[in-house]
Order: structure tokens, then C-alpha cells, then sequence
């Protein structure tokens, strides 16, 4: 666990290395321009209220590629499943009108309704035909592109701007005056407090209940889930829409909270960013939820770092982007750690073997590692007979 | 009804090419067992590339056409240099190949509006020149197939069937493509003949990233004119071509002509009074459609490389 963590940060570092590089290259001052990237997501209550607010649908679509994750599907559906549940919310939110309180426990149960309808897709065509989820649900973000274009374009058009819908009113979104104020008039609203609750929720249903622990069976070995008598085809479905859901109320609180109007004509960027908040957060909820900050604080700084400096803003996505990079191809960290850990051990092993020689050292073989050749670079020559047994119990 | 098909053929046509040269380079980064869903990003960092080099050299050479091939050739190289990233993550890191992908497009995306703002004070480049529409002298005066194929075609057009062509061999007909093949249905089995696996899915990326680079720049000079930052998800629409076309070169053109057509349609429908009765919506999300049906229906006998997607792990047997 730590470990992970640790290679989250490095991750984090790298990206940042990288983006203050391409600052270098193109001529501006790197630490100039990170300052006012965090001052600009900081410095007052309305930036950090922004800040929240930037994070928030991120928190949501980072929980329904952590969720995916988990139970072993990668949902890279999240910007079509972010559009289904916005656009249903929205739709809801411009023609019915209800007391505030029915008002947002409908929006919010039909953007997670809307959403998990669009992974249903995906998930029954994994379960019945064996198609990859990751295809699909591309298609699905495509399918789901245009129907929004078109739906909005011709039943909710904005008078005067092309690429958005009609403004909804903000008594009908999850826009909150008493909160806003609270942060010194800044767009947050009652979006964080869902997707709190969602991590919460999320973070009990895969940790506490048998439900999740049946969904993370399915994910970790289909056919021994299937042996243990757990319907693998119900669980793929169902973990593929509460995913969904999750993307869907994203859509929710990014069209309907943070904005107050659908953008057409744009694949949600928060939707494929919910894959790096999943990774660099380690894919627990928690990690989520804290991950989703750290790039809420970059998006949203970085208008005031363009202002304050000649800086593109779009250097905050490239670092991002370049996060995502270093969190896959994690595994030349993970090498690296391993040696310096081998180094550490031998180091120790020496000074044991000085003092008892006759102790047996038991090695220390960290599961987590995925690549087994460089576990075994490692830990065969350093400590033969041991592993040696190892293998021999295993064989029998 | 002729009229209108003779109308919007150079059309479909035009929007057919980019999407066919794009699935052309995923087709043999997955034959080789790697899955590429950054065609998208690399297609922006094509277009990008030679947007920029169409703009610096149209500066000071205006109105001359070598400059836009000039440009199709960065973007060729920068396309391939920036597939570098997904080989090495996917080939020496045995990362995850989607989310390497996915890297890709967004890395593309965000960096090549930084460098545009950089450069040009904009996110934007403009062409002043895009390549000029041509009728080719003699083959433009056979009847039906003259109107067709011979007017108003571009010249990348036909650069981009002779690469299908000769490619098309090289998969089918040399040693060179049985082995990247191989590399794709049974790395193992391949290792064991003596290929050098690593070796030949370097070579199937780092043709995805020329060839989906060529599609951007192709895009952008034919297709747009302007670079923004995006190629209208032109990419993953030739990974839906390439699905539909069940990993073959002939598949693929047919289904990126039938995409290509389908677009267009819907493009022009509202223009044109016989076709305003279908809704849009539908001509636009028909490609996505089919290629789910696709999926479905070759779902038992489906075509696809059997190792892609896999890392090979030469000590995994």
C-alpha cells in the first residue's frame, strides 16, 4: 500500500518535472508559473470554492473508473456515460418543475439512472457475447457525442450560442446560494457533498459488504467466481452500471452544478481524466477523492497562472497528461524501488550474516508486484535456497 | 438520385481517405499485438506537425503546393517519433496498452494547443493554401467512372491507395508480414521460430504512428484547413473502421468508404431535399452502431489478432 503510494508520487513528480521542462523549452519561468498555478487555485476562499467545485466531477468519474478497475472491467466509457446523465438531468431539469428538495433527489437519482443505462450496454455485451468493454463503450462515448449534439441542438438551443443548451434556472440545479457565499461567490455547490457521499458509499460496498467482495471476485479470477457459484455475467453487468451511475452523476455535476447549461460539440474532458485521478489514487475511492483535488487545484489554477504569466493554460492538462503517462508505465519506478530495496536488504543480510551467521533470513516477496522476471532478478540470487523451497512448495 | 451521388462523391471521398490511411496504421500495430487507441493523438500530433511546418514555409514560399507534401512528410516522421511512447510503454514496460492509449490522446490534445499558443499567440493555425482539388486530363472523360473518381480528386487520394496497395502485399505476401502476424496471433510461437517479437510490434506502432500522422496531416489539409487541437474524433472512428473491417486491409477500406459515405450523408442532408428525411442523428452515430452489431455478430468467429492486447513475457508460456 505504501509502496503504491509512493509511486503515485513519483508519478505526480515526474509529470510536474515534465511540465516545468516544457516551460522551460518554450521560454518561460517553471517556478514562476507554478506559484501562480497554486495561488491560483489557493489564494482566497472563491478559489479554493473553485477549486472544489473543478474537482468535484472528477472525484465522480475517478470512483467510476476506480470502481471499473476494481472489479476487473476498464471503463473507458465515463465521457459517454458523464453525457447520458447529464443530458437526462438536464432534459429533467428544463422541462419539470418541483420543490427543491424532490427536485434534487430526482435529478440525482435520473442522472445516476441515465448513466448506468449507457454502461448497461457495454456490460451486456460483455456478458452475453464477450465483447471487450473497453471497444464498446468507446463506441458508446461516440453514440452518445452525437444523440447530445443533436438533442440539445434542436429541442434546447441557446438563442444567442450555438455549442450550449438553454441556461437552466439555478433553483433547479445542484447550485446552493448559501454555500456559494460561503466560499465568497465562488461555483461550488451541492455536487461536492454527492460525490462525498458517493465515495463513502463506494468505499462500503467494496470494502464491507459481500456484494463487493463478490464484484472484486468476478474482477480478480472470473472462472473461480463462477466455481464459487457467483453469477459472473449478473455481476459484470451490474458493476458496469454502478459505474456508469457514478460517471452519470459526474455529468450531473458538471452540467447541472459547476455549469448550468450542456456544452455541445465536446467530449467531456473530465471523463478520460477520471482514468489518471482511478490510477494516481492507487483506484480506492479515497485515493479518488484525493487525487481529483490535486487536479481540480491545477485546472482551476490555471487561468490565473495565464493571466500572471505568459504561460498557455493548457500546460495544466499537458502535466496531467503526462501523469497518466508515468502512472502506466509505472512499472520502471516500481524496478527501481525494487532494487534499491534488494540493495537495502543485502546491505542488511551482510551485516546479519556478520553477527549469526546461522539465522535464516525469511526474503520479503511483496505480491504486489506484478512483473515476477524482475522479482525474481532480485530475490533468487540474494537469497537461492529459500526461494528454491519456495517453488518446490508451490509445485506441489 | 445521380445528381446528388455524383455531388458528394469527391466528398466522401475526401473524408474517406484520412479515416482509411488511420485504420491502415492500426491494423498493423494490432496485427503485431499491440492495441493502439491513441490513433486520435496521433493523428493530432500529425496534424499539428504539419500544420505548422505548411505555415512557417507558406510564409515565406506563398501559394507553392511542395509545401503541403512537405508538411504530409513531417507529419509522417512526428507521428512515428510520438508512437515511440506507446511502443516503448507497451513493448519494454509491458504497461497497459489502453491506458498508454489513452495517454497519448490526452498528451497530444493538451500539448500541441500549448505549442500552437506558444508559436502562433493562438490555439489555432490557419492554412492559407489547402491542397488544390484536381481532375486528372485523360481518365476525367470515361463515362460514369471519369465523373466519379477522376474530377475534383486530391492528389493524397491516390498516394493513400498506392500505400494500401503495397502494404497490402507486404502483409499478405512476405516474410515480413507472416512474422508480424504471427507476432499477433501467437507471440510464443513466433519467439520460438526465431522472431524477434519486440522487434516487429516496434515496427507494427511505429507504423500506426506514421500512418495515422499521414492521416492528420492529410486531415488538415484536405479535410479542415485549420488546426484547433482535435480531429473531430476521426481517430476513433478508424478504430471503429478497423473493427468493422475485422482487421483486414480490404475490410477496411470497405467499411472506412461506407463510414466515409455515411458522414458525408449526414453532413449534407439538410441541403439536400431527398435526404432531409432522415434525421442526422442517425447517419451520425450509424458507424459506432454497426460496429457494435459487428461486434456482436463476429463475436464466436471474430478476426481479431488473438495476442492483442497481451504483453508478451517471453518467460510466460
Amino acid at each position: 500500500m505504501n509502496k503504491k503510494g509512493l509511486i503515485s508520487i513519483i508519478a505526480v513528480f515526474l509529470g510536474l518535472i515534465a511540465g516545468a521542462l516544457l516551460m522551460l523549452v518554450t521560454g518561460h519561468n517553471p517556478i514562476e508559473g507554478f506559484i501562480y498555478l497554486i495561488q491560483g487555485g489557493t489564494l482566497s476562499l472563491e478559489r479554493i470554492g473553485n477549486t472544489i467545485a473543478t474537482a468535484t466531477p472528477l472525484i465522480l468519474t475517478g470512483l467510476s473508473v476506480a470502481f471499473g478497475f476494481r472489479t476487473g472491467l476498464f471503463n473507458i466509457g465515463t465521457p459517454g456515460q458523464m453525457l447520458a446523465g447529464g443530458l437526462c438531468a438536464t432534459i429533467f431539469c428544463l422541462t419539470v418543475e418541483l420543490p427543491r428538495p424532490a427536485m434534487l433527489t430526482c435529478i440525482i437519482l435520473i442522472a445516476f439512472i441515465g448513466g448506468a443505462l449507457w454502461a448497461f450496454i457495454p456490460g451486456l455485451l460483455k456478458a452475453v457475447f464477450n465483447v471487450h468493454e473497453v471497444v464498446s463503450c468507446i463506441m458508446m462515448n461516440w453514440v452518445a457525442y452525437w444523440i447530445v449534439y443533436y438533442v440539445i441542438k434542436d429541442n434546447f438551443p441557446n438563442g444567442t450560442v450555438s455549442t450550449e443548451s438553454r441556461a437552466i434556472v439555478d433553483s433547479s440545479t445542484l447550485r446552493a446560494p448559501w454555500l456559494s457565499s460561503l466560499f465568497g461567490n465562488s461555483y461550488i455547490n451541492l455536487g461536492i457533498f454527492v460525490a462525498i457521499i458517493a465515495v463513502i458509499i463506494i468505499a462500503i460496498i467494496l470494502d464491507k459488504t459481500s456484494f463487493g467482495y463478490e464484484l472484486k471476485a468476478v474482477g480478480f479470477n472470473t472462472h473461480a467466481a463462477q466455481y464459487a457459484g457467483i453469477s459472473v455475467n449478473k455481476n459484470v453487468i451490474l458493476s458496469l452500471m454502478i459505474a456508469g451511475g457514478l460517471a452519470g452523476l459526474a455529468g450531473l455535476t458538471q452540467y447541472a452544478g459547476n455549469a448550468t447549461n450542456m456544452q455541445i460539440g465536446i467530449m467531456p474532458s473530465q471523463g478520460f481524466d477520471g482514468i489518471a485521478v482511478s490510477l494516481l489514487g492507487n483506484n480506492t475511492p479515497i485515493g479518488a477523492l484525493l487525487s481529483a483535488l490535486f487536479f481540480g487545484l491545477l485546472y482551476a489554477g490555471r487561468g490565473f497562472m495565464s493571466v500572471m504569466t505568459d504561460v498557455p493554460p493548457e500546460i495544466a492538462d499537458t502535466i496531467i497528461a503526462t501523469i497518466i503517462y508515468f502512472a502506466a508505465t509505472s512499472i520502471i519506478v516500481e524496478r527501481f524501488l525494487n532494487k534499491l530495496a534488494a540493495k537495502k536488504k543485502a546491505k542488511l543480510a551482510a551485516q546479519v550474516e556478520k553477527v549469526e551467521p546461522i539465522t535464516p533470513v525469511a526474503p520479503i516477496i511483496d505480491t504486489n508486484v506484478k512483473n515476477t522476471e524482475a522479482k525474481n532478478e532480485d530475490t533468487v540470487g540474494l537469497f537461492p535456497p529459500q526461494d528454491a523451497s519456495e517453488e518446490e512448495k508451490g509445485g506441489e | 438520385m445521380w445528381a446528388i451521388i455524383e455531388q458528394i462523391f469527391p466528398y466522401a471521398i475526401a473524408y474517406t481517405i484520412p479515416l482509411l490511411i488511420v485504420a491502415l496504421g492500426g491494423l498493423f500495430c494490432e496485427r503485431s499485438g499491440i492495441v493502439n487507441i491513441g490513433l486520435e493523438g496521433l493523428m493530432i500530433m500529425g496534424s499539428f506537425a504539419s500544420g505548422i511546418t505548411i505555415y512557417f514555409l507558406q510564409a515565406s514560399f506563398p501559394g507553392q503546393t511542395w509545401t503541403i507534401f512537405v508538411g504530409l512528410l513531417v507529419a509522417l516522421i512526428v507521428g512515428a517519433l510520438f508512437s515511440l511512447l506507446h511502443a516503448f510503454a507497451s513493448i519494454n514496460l509491458q504497461a497497459d496498452q489502453t491506458i498508454s492509449g489513452t495517454a497519448i490522446n490526452l498528451i497530444a490534445v493538451a500539448l500541441t494547443v500549448f505549442l500552437a499558443r506558444n508559436i502562433t499567440g493562438s490555439g489555432n493555425i490557419v492554412l492559407r493554401t489547402t491542397l488544390a482539388k484536381k481532375n486528372i486530363t485523360i481518365l476525367k472523360d470515361i463515362p460514369v467512372i471519369g465523373a466519379l473518381f477522376f474530377t475534383n480528386t486530391y492528389s493524397t487520394t491516390w498516394i493513400v491507395l498506392a500505400i494500401l496497395i503495397v502494404f497490402t502485399f507486404l502483409l499478405y505476401k512476405t516474410s515480413f508480414g507472416l512474422r508480424l502476424r504471427a507476432c499477433g496471433e501467437h507471440p510464443h510461437a513466433a519467439d520460438a521460430a526465431g522472431v524477434n517479437v519486440g522487434r516487429m510490434r516496434y515496427i507494427g506502432v511505429l507504423l500506426s504512428g506514421a500512418f495515422a500522422g499521414l492521416g492528420g496531416g492529410i486531415f488538415l489539409v484536405t479535410f479542415s484547413g485549420e488546426f484547433n487541437g482535435s480531429v473531430s474524433g476521426f481517430g476513433f472512428l478508424a478504430l471503429a473502421a478497423l473493427i468493422f473491417g475485422q482487421w483486414k486491409p480490404l475490410g477496411i477500406l470497405g467499411s472506412t468508404l461506407f463510414f466515409g459515405f455515411a458522414s458525408t450523408i449526414s453532413n449534407v442532408s439538410q441541403v439536400i431535399p431527398e435526404l432531409a428525411t432522415i434525421p442526422p442523428v442517425y447517419l451520425k452515430i450509424f458507424p459506432y452502431i454497426v460496429t457494435l452489431i459487428a461486434l456482436v455478430i463476429f463475436s464466436k468467429s471474430s478476426q481479431a489478432p488473438k495476442a492483442a492486447g497481451e504483453t508478451f513475457d517471453p518467460g510466460k508460456r
